[in-house]
This record gives C-alpha cells, structure tokens and sequence, in this order.
C-alpha cells in the first residue's frame, strides 16, 4: 500500500510534467496528426515491447506504475515524444528499440480501447 | 545416540560441588575423580600406578535416569507470565526440552503451540500477529539453521518496529553434545548473525539468568521503537533437572512494561504554534497509531487543526473516508504546504523530495522554501549503522524524538490552548474545502475503476470491489495485502477500524503476505473477526507450508490471489534496464516470470488442506467463488481462491 501511494502521488506530478513537456522540442516523430497504424499489430506490441507492464493490457493504467493511456490517448506528437525521451519515472523506447511505425501501430491500439460503462451502470461502483 | 549428557552434567556438577577439592582441581583430574572410587584409588597409588582409563565425560548414574522438575518448566513458568497466547515453530532438536515442557508441563496452552513449515513463516506469523492484537507472540527457533531461515522475516520486523519475541534453542557445553547434527546446530554467539536487526539479545547460563532475561527482553521489545529480541535457551538449561540449589533463586521477576516516550514540553509547544499558525498544514502519518487511542487521537489532531492527513499506511492510522483523510491529492498538498507534522514516518525525505530513476539518477526538494517540518518518531531513539532502512537525513525544524501516539494527547492541548476565534474561523473555511476534495476523490477512483471492468486477465480494480462487496458487511479485517494491487481496496473501501489494515512488510522481503496474513486472521480469530488478504503469487512461492498451518490449526482466512504471474516488480525494472540500454525490450519475462508452466495454486493450497478454487479468469465468475469461499471461512477453516489478475 505504502509503495502504491507514494508512486500515485508521483504520478500525479509526473504527468502533469509530462504535459508541460510536451510543448517546444521537434523532434522527426512529431507530426502533429497520428500516422496510420493497425491497432491488431499494436495490440501485440504493446504486450511484446512491455507496455503493459506499467499501464495495464487495456492501457487502464494503474495508481501505482503509469497512468491510463486510452481510450482518447494524448496527441500523437506529445505521445510520441513522451515515449522517445519521458522526463520522469517512465523509461525511454528510442528509435533504435521501436520504430515509428511500431509506435504508430501502438497509437492505434490506444486509440481503438472503448470507454467504460458509466459507473453509474456497474452496481459494484456505486 | 540416548540422552547421557545432560543428566550426567549435572550430578557430576553436584559432585564438584561438594567436593571442594575437586572444585579447585583442573578439568582433567575432576573428570577422573568424579565417578568411581577404583578411578581414584588408581590415582593415589601415585606415578608408578598404571594410567587409569580417562572419562572425557561423566558417567550416567543408572538410577538417575528421569527427572519430573526439568528446566524448561521454569522457563515456562516464565513465559506464561508473560501472557502469550500462542508459540509459533517449526519443530527442533535443540528446543525440544521446552517444547515438551509446554506441550506437557504448560498444558499447551498460553502459549499454545502452532506448527510451522518454516521458520520465515513462524516470524512472519508474529509479525502480522501483533499488529492485529496489540501483544507479542513468541516463536521458538533452532539456534543456527533456524535463525537463518527465520532472519528475513526478523529484518521484516525490526525494520516494521514490531515486537516479536523469539526463543532460539543452542547446546553451549561442547564436551556434551551429541556428535554429528547437534554440532552443526550449535553456535558460539547465535545472535551475531542478527545483532543489526534485533533490538536485544541474550544467551542466559542459568534459570535464574533466563528469568530475568526473558522478562527484560520482552520489556525492549515493548518500548517504541519496538522491535524484535532474541534470548538463547540451552539445551541443559531445558532439559536438566532444576537443582535444589537453583530451586531457591528461582523466581519469576515482575514484568513492568515502560511507558512510551512523550515529546519534550518545549518542542511540543513549538510544534503546536507552528501548527495553529500554519495556512496549509499537512500531517503525515505511517506508523503512527499503535493501538485503537492511536487513530482517535490523529482524528482529534486533525479535526483540531482541520488539517489534511496524508496516510501512509504503515499502520492504520485514520478513517478513510474522513473528510480530511487526502492521501490522494497528498502530494499536491506537500508541494503547498508551510508546516509539514510527520508522524512516525519511515522516510520524511522520500515525501518531500522527488527523485528519479533514470541514467542519471537525481532529485529535487518539492516542498517550498521555508516550510516547517516537524518529526516526531521514537525511531530518533535508536540507531543502527549497518542496514540502510534510515533512508535519506531529512533536514526538520522540530525533531522529537518520541512515541507519536503517547504524544498527541499534548499536542492537541497545546494546540487547543492556542486556538483564536480568528484562526478557528480560517480553520474552518479550510475543511470545507477538503471534505468537497476527498468525496471527489472517491468519485474519481470509482470512473477509474471503471476502466477494464469486464478485461480478463481480471483487473486489479474488479478484484477488489468484487471483495468488497461481499465483506463490506462483515466485520471484516484485511489481514495482508502482498504483490501491490494499485491500492485499490484503500481508495475504494471504509477502514475505520484499527485492526482493519495491519500495514505492510517494513524491509519489502517477499514472502511476508500469506504467513503474516495467517498471523493476523490468528489474532482476529477470537475476536469473530472476517480475516481477507490479497495474496500476490510471488509472495506465495516463499513459504507455502503455512497454508498448510492455517488448514491444521483451523485459522479462518480468506485469501483472494493477485496473480500476475511474475515477480512484476522485477518484470518492470528489467524493463526499464532493457529501455535504457536501448535494446532487448522485448526480453523482460527472462528470469521474471511465472509461467510455462503456469502453477496451480488452488491445487497446491488444496494438497495442504485447505478449500481452494481456481485459476478464475473471467471476471464474473469471481463473485459466485468469493460466496462459496466466505461460506467456508464463516466456518472456521481458510478458503483460497486464485484470480489471475492485470500487472498491477
Ligand atoms: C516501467 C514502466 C513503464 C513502461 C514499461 C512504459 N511506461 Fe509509459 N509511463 C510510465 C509512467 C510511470 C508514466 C508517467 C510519467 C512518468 O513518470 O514518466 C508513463 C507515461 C506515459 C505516457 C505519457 C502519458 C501522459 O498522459 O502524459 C505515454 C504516452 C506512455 N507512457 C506510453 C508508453 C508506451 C507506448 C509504452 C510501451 C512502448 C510505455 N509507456 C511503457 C511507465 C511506463
């Protein structure tokens, strides 16, 4: 529980950090619109390269690891560049681990993730 | 080889006695005159007489072969002066004098005797113990291969500042053990291999010297910062016959357990005026409530003050859903806080300092400039140099070195003392403002709860809520939680009670969960309690003979499984090493893993005895399982069921 709280509280500030970096620094992956990807194939890189890991097989993300990436992750610039050069606790996938077109794959798979059913709909949450 | 020694030893040490010749003489020639007159009419004839043939040991004397007053009697009368409830053990050679004496003499019971498979389990068992009742346990060990097995769980412990007590069994007397195994079970200073992390020990040479010390060790553990002891018991000391000349010392001293220390006057008032002043205070707790007062009085501090608690969790320290608890939003408000009150914390620079696990590794103060911190921890009081768990020097402004429970009751009068209707009028505004921010804090756990709901592997969230919605009515007590699962239950669940969170491992060994869990749902089993632990399957793998424990002694526990199939944390941080050195990303489950094949817990849980079901994957079979599985602990017995669960 102890470690579990910490971290939230680190993330919390983490990415808020995140998105204040996101702003200046080109970078080639920074195309401002998403590439094509095919969210099947980033399904399992996701999983393969461990994305998972820390934010969960949906990207659910969880309190104590990395926040939630989907559905409606952040824009492909700012995700791109998050995932080539993170500025807090995440570590970096560079170009030579993972290609832009693996990335975008991956995008894709955020992007295609579905909301949940309103808490208001799970009688466990109300 | 039957047991000649012991007996021997002592009439042949009661003959010395009344011989004072002998008394004085070296070993050798009381060795040969001890036993039979031919031995020393050989010896008179002088130099010219043929060599006797030399006893390296007494003789038995055949008539003496049984005794109905051994030591370990005393001892036992010692130790259930001490009111403990339960002994826990895995059984050994160099205790078995005092095991027959509690078993026999002390009837089994207080202490009661509870078998372990391994000695981590039986220190582990103590720890989770304690926390739930308030009282010690004691745990009977080998003095050499059982202290090692147990010396994990003993760091757990002592960095958990939980008194366990424990009775390590040891021959001292080298010309009477037994050849083979006895020696390689015996040790010159048993305690060396645990002095950095046991507050006290002893290895008492008489019964009279093991009253004291026992009673002296359990008075150590008892005072904050408490921690484990260890007192050796010899085996002669066991198993001889107590001696009329020993019966007339032997008493059992009085057991006066210390208060705990109070902050200084001084420092007490400063902290109060800081507080009452401050706009944003934030109190910081982990181990901070001891016993049930410990949680009422934080309650009173921060309603005085109508301050944010940030809980740490390293006990149960403050209702969860009080509106000032603000654990989420904790570190928003240390970042904007002018007085910080750490209560008990294991690490005041880890809150108030972020740092990062990159190439470079590097940190930063997140706290303003010129905010106060004042510490009050009894760890101040004892120090040891070299296990690390000291963590980084914070630099406070007030730094009491003190029991924080036994010192919020002047706190809160000193505070009080200083209230204006002007600072109540700010105090009260500010509450406001926490009770609108912890309702949406819970809103907002909920939507992410939400998230994944109906994924399989089941979600860390869906695990948790599912539980609670069957226990939420009971009277329920999370005994343990091991493997991390997002914290879920503490968002999301009401702890209100002390024995309803019994914090965490202290030196995060693996392997503390399903033992301490079963110490706990112990404790709790009196008490009518419903005992729950999330149980990690990493942790599992350690010790799992104590499932087996829970099932023989009848200790009624449900456990809900967060299998993830690996040690994650390790599956992240390999990781974060591949991602770093740019390359390898997709090789972190090489040594981290566990599956192929994947284990079937609820088999091995059932081979031990107890009700297990298993592996649940999809998520609405959870439900109906926890209904069969509460059926069976409401019984009395310990029910399992393994889930395989999200990474975190
Ligand atoms: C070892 C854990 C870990 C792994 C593995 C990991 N992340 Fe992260 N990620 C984090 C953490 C923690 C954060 C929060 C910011 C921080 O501390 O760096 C984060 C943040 C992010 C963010 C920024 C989100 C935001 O809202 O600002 C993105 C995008 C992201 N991760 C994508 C990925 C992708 C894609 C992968 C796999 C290629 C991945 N992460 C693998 C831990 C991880």
């Amino acid at each position: 529980m102890k470690t579990g709280i910490t971290l939230a509280a680190l993330l919390l500030t983490a990415t808020i950090a995140s998105a204040q970096a996101a702003a200046p620094s080109p970078s080639p992956a920074a195309q401002t619109s998403a590439p094509a990807g095919n969210a099947d194939a980033g399904k399992k890189l996701y999983s393969s390269f461990g994305c998972y890991q820390c934010h969960g097989y949906e990207a659910q993300g969880s309190s104590a690891t990395g926040p939630r990436l989907g559905p409606k992750p952040i824009a492909w610039a700012a995700f791109s560049r998050y995932v080539r050069r993170p500025t807090n606790q995440m570590p970096p996938y560079t170009e030579k681990v993972v290609s832009d077109a693996d990335l975008a794959n991956i995008y894709a798979f955020l992007q295609a993730r579905t909301a949940p059913a309103p808490v208001a709909n799970i009688p466990l949450l109300k | 080889m039957p047991k000649k020694t012991s007996v021997a030893r002592r009439n042949f040490l009661k003959s010395a006695a009344v011989s004072s010749a002998a008394a004085l003489v070296p070993s050798s020639v009381a060795a040969a005159a001890a036993p039979a007159p031919a031995a020393a009419q050989a010896a008179a004839q002088g130099p010219t007489a043929p060599t006797p043939q030399r006893e390296a040991d007494p003789r038995p004397d055949a008539e003496d072969i049984t005794t109905d007053r051994p030591g370990g009697d005393f001892m036992v009368d010692v130790i259930k002066s001490l009111g403990f409830e339960y002994v826990a053990s895995n059984p050994g050679s160099s205790f078995r004098g005092i095991h027959e004496s509690i078993v026999n003499y002390g009837n089994n019971s207080m202490p009661e005797f509870i078998t372990c498979c391994h000695e981590e389990s039986s220190v582990a068992m103590a720890q989770g113990y304690f926390k739930a009742e308030g009282k010690p346990m004691a745990v009977l060990c080998h003095g050499t291969v059982g202290l090692q097995h147990a010396a994990m769980a003993i760091y757990n412990s002592y960095c958990d500042r939980v008194p366990v007590y424990i009775l390590g069994g040891n021959t001292l007397d080298a010309t009477l053990r037994r050849p083979g195994v006895e020696w390689q079970h015996s040790v010159q200073d048993a305690a060396a291999m645990l002095r950095d992390f046991v507050k006290w020990d002893d290895q008492p040479v008489s019964l009279p010297h093991f009253a004291e010390s026992a009673v002296r060790a359990y008075k150590i553990a008892m005072t904050p910062p408490m921690m484990p002891v260890l007192v050796m018991i010899d085996g002669g000391l066991q198993e001889d016959p107590i001696l009329p000349e020993i019966a007339g010392r032997l008493r059992v001293p009085r057991l006066t357990v210390a208060t705990p220390p109070q902050g200084d006057s001084g420092a007490v008032a400063e902290a109060a005026r800081l507080l009452v002043n401050a706009q944003n205070p934030v109190i910081i707790a982990d181990r901070a409530a001891r016993t049930p007062a410990g949680i009422a009085r934080l309650v009173e501090l921060a309603e005085t003050l109508q301050a944010p608690v940030v809980d740490q969790g390293g006990r149960m320290n403050f209702p969860s859903r009080h509106p000032l608890n603000q654990t989420a939003g904790g570190r928003r408000l240390i970042t904007n806080a002018d007085v910080i009150l750490g209560l008990e914390l294991t690490d005041f620079w880890g809150n108030t300092n972020a740092s990062r696990d990159a190439l470079y590794r590097s940190s930063r103060s997140i706290v303003k400039p010129g905010t106060k911190l004042i510490s009050i921890t009894a760890t101040d009081l004892f120090s040891n140099a070299n296990f690390q768990d000291f963590q980084r020097y914070p630099e406070v402004d007030v730094a009491m070195a003190a029991d924080a429970e036994a010192t919020l009751p002047a706190l809160i009068e000193a505070c009080k003392k200083l209230l204006t209707a002007d600072r109540t009028r700010v105090m009260k505004e500010r509450g406001s403002r926490f009770a609108d921010a912890s309702a949406k804090a819970l809103a907002d756990a909920r939507e992410e709860a939400a998230f994944a709901w109906d994924a399989t592997p089941i979600s860390t969230a869906r695990m948790q809520m599912e539980l609670w919605a069957q226990i939420k009515d009971l009277d329920w007590s999370l005994v343990s939680s091991s493997g991390n699962a997002s914290g879920w239950a503490e968002r999301l669940w009401n702890f209100d009670k002390h024995y309803q969170h019994l914090g965490d491992s202290g030196g995060a060994g693996v392997g503390y969960g399903a033992p301490a869990a079963v110490g706990g749902a112990l404790a709790n089993r009196k008490h009518g309690r419903f005992s729950v632990t999330i149980q990690g399957d990493g942790d599992f793998m350690y010790a799992p003979g104590v499932w087996w424990t829970a099932a023989h002694h009848k200790i009624p526990l449900l456990a809900v499984m967060h299998n993830n199939r690996g040690y994650h944390q390790e599956i992240m941080h390999l990781q974060r090493m591949a991602g770093r050195h740019n390359r390898g990303i997709t090789r972190a489950h090489i040594g981290t893993t566990l599956d192929n094949p994947n284990i079937d817990y609820a088999k091995i849980a059932q081979g031990m005895g107890v009700h297990a079901q298993g592996p649940i994957t999809n998520p609405n079979d959870l439900g109906p399982a926890i209904k069969r599985a509460i059926e069976v602990v409401k019984s009395g017995e310990p029910s399992l069921i393994d889930v395989v669960t999200q990474p975190r």
